[in-house]
């Protein structure tokens, strides 16, 4: 352990998204040491990653210029958050760990893909689509591939976009929702000017790729890769062949570390998200969350969220509920997502009895049925015990119902014991760290919690 | 989208544009990333550090996930091929 991190941070951000940002730099406006931590080796999280040809998003440019003019902040990129106890953060690095210390801690988590399992979906080729998005930004190649777009959100269309961008041949983008959903969606989407803008925008740079309502990807099929898709439209089974398969059904939050520290959690489908109050504060003392960690609701409530967990986690209660209003604002347009964006039965009944389900195992998912719960199904046939740890596997199977996510905090933290990512149990030991320990404090925290639910 | 970098991958020596991840180099050697256990190819699969589908040995350091990682000049990269 260095001493380097050793002094004492007054709030301790994880992600350095738009939430991440926005909180750093509103703590960081009172004077406050601030530090941020993110996996990713440059900040921005998923919207304003990098691009190779594109460079720096304009909105990322303005949220870095904005963090240098106040008290600088501490960086810690390329760096696992990966266990925790209350006021110390276990970080790793490719120097190996370290931990800090906090007074607040904000947790900017973000989201991933909800990515179900559906015959050939382990086949190269095939990836999340906002997953080929972020792969593409960071220089794989596509221009000139076919690419078929697919799943349901308006992710989709950033991410077909992108391609497009690039250079890809995107063949058509299958968006699983009926065609009544999505212009439902669209006009309401007047009432929020700035996304009405983005939709012309990504309209203008998709002219002339087909946008088909109600088509869902069946199957997957190729030798080694892929090279054709089967997608079922209303009108039937289709063929397509291509080079790259891209299908996302929306997001899930990240709640691994914020389920560590026992931090409550509320249904959000079918899956959960971080409970926070009206101050961005989760259920255990001292820690916020802000952005899609606490339910999908874009940039523009990650933005609003990160700046009042900032300005309350540094202790400036006023600053922060001047931003209530926007914050409002924002949620209402996060709403409207599920709403339009239902995943339907047909999608979840794709996965047939030997399609893998966990893929760091090799479940299929004939295995995976018939168990009392998640944890005896997990006991008994290893899945979600890979490398993943049940991050991909686990909103599958809560999505296709199998095994319904628990909102209950302690199970959460049961299931969800240190080291969060697989890690070399030497360096836990260095650490003075031991697995036994962690799993002790996310108890107590969990039962300390109880009383102080806000 | 001037600068290049070079890097090996299975011994094989590719290009990519700078701010490339080690994904990227793969990708564009045409190599498979890793082999699940049921002895299959895999590639990856959320680009963000969650599935662990595109674990490689960078520099000698076995399961590293490509995608996380920048890809910088000279690096060794190997996939299980
Ligand atoms: C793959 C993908 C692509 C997307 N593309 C777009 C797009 O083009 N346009 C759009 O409007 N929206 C896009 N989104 C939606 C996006 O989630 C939001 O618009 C916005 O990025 C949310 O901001 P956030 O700060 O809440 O989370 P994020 O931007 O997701 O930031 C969270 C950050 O936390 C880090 N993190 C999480 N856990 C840990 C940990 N344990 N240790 C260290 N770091 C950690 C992550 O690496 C990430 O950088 C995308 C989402 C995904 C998943
Ligand atoms: S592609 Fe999922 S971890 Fe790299």
């Amino acid at each position: 352990m260095t001493d380097a991190h050793d002094a004492l941070i007054d709030v301790l951000v994880v992600g350095a998204g738009p939430a991440g940002l926005a909180a750093a730099r509103a703590a960081a406006s009172h004077g406050a040491q601030v530090a941020l931590v993110d996996l990713q080796a440059r900040a921005g999280g998923q919207v304003w990653r990098p691009d190779v040809q594109r460079g720096i998003a304009p909105g990322l440019h303005r949220a870095l210029a904005e963090l240098e003019r106040g008290v600088p902040v501490q960086w810690h990129l390329a760096t696992q958050a990966f266990a925790s106890a209350p006021g110390r953060l276990l970080i790793e690095q490719e120097q190996g760990l370290h931990e800090l210390r906090y007074r607040s801690l904000v947790l900017a988590t973000g989201a991933r893909e909800l990515l179900l399992p559906f015959p050939g979906w382990t086949l190269p080729g095939a990836s999340g689509a906002g997953a080929l998005q972020a792969l593409v930004k960071q220089g794989w190649p596509i221009a000139g591939r076919r690419v078929l777009v697919a799943g349901s959100g308006p992710l989709l269309l950033a991410a077909a976009a992108t391609l497009r961008a690039h250079g890809a041949q995107v063949l058509a983008i299958c968006e699983q929702a009926p065609a009544a959903s999505v212009r439902g969606f669209a006009v309401r989407l007047w009432r929020w000017p700035a996304k009405l803008a983005q939709a012309a925008a990504l309209r203008t740079r998709l002219a002339g790729v087909p946008y088909r309502c109600g088509a869902w990807v069946r199957a997957a099929y190729g030798e080694r890769k892929v090279s054709e898709v089967e997608i079922e439209t209303a009108r039937g089974l289709e063929r397509i062949a291509c080079d790259q398969l891209a299908v996302g059904y929306g997001l899930v939050p990240n709640l691994e570390l914020a389920r560590q520290l026992g931090c409550a959690t509320v249904p959000h489908g079918r899956h959960a998200a971080v409970r926070v109050d009206a101050r961005q504060a989760t259920s255990v003392a001292g820690v916020y969350a802000a952005g899609e960690a606490c339910g999908i609701g874009g940039i523009d409530c990650a933005r609003i969220e990160g700046a009042i967990a900032g300005h309350h986690a540094a202790g400036f209660d006023d600053a922060a509920r001047a931003l209530y209003p926007r914050r409002q604002r924002a949620r209402g347009f996060a709403a409207l997502l599920p709403a339009h964006f239902t995943v339907r039965d047909e999608v979840r009944a794709c996965a047939t009895a030997d399609t893998l389900v966990c893929r760091c195992e090799d479940v299929p998912l004939a295995r995976l049925q018939g168990w009392a719960d998640a944890r005896a199904a997990k006991l008994a046939t290893r899945c979600g015990m890979g490398s993943c740890q049940g991050r991909i596997c686990g909103a599958a199977l809560a999505e296709l119902n199998a095994y319904p996510v628990s909102s209950d905090s302690a199970a959460g933290a049961s299931l969800m014991r240190p080291p969060l990512f697989p890690t070399r149990l030497a360096e836990l030991a260095q650490a003075g760290f031991s697995p036994a320990d962690a799993s002790a404090s996310v108890a107590s925290t969990s039962i300390a919690s109880q009383g102080s639910t806000s | 989208m001037s600068a290049k970098l070079w890097l090996w991958v299975n011994q094989v020596a590719v290009d990519v544009p700078a701010g490339a991840n080690v994904a990227a180099a793969v990708a564009r050697a045409g190599a498979h990333f890793r082999r699940s256990c049921g002895g299959e190819p895999r590639a990856p699969l959320c680009g963000m550090g969650v599935c662990f589908e595109c674990r490689v040995e960078i520099d000698g350091v076995a399961h590293r996930r490509a995608c996380l990682v920048p890809a910088r000049e000279g690096m060794r990269v190997r996939c299980d091929d």
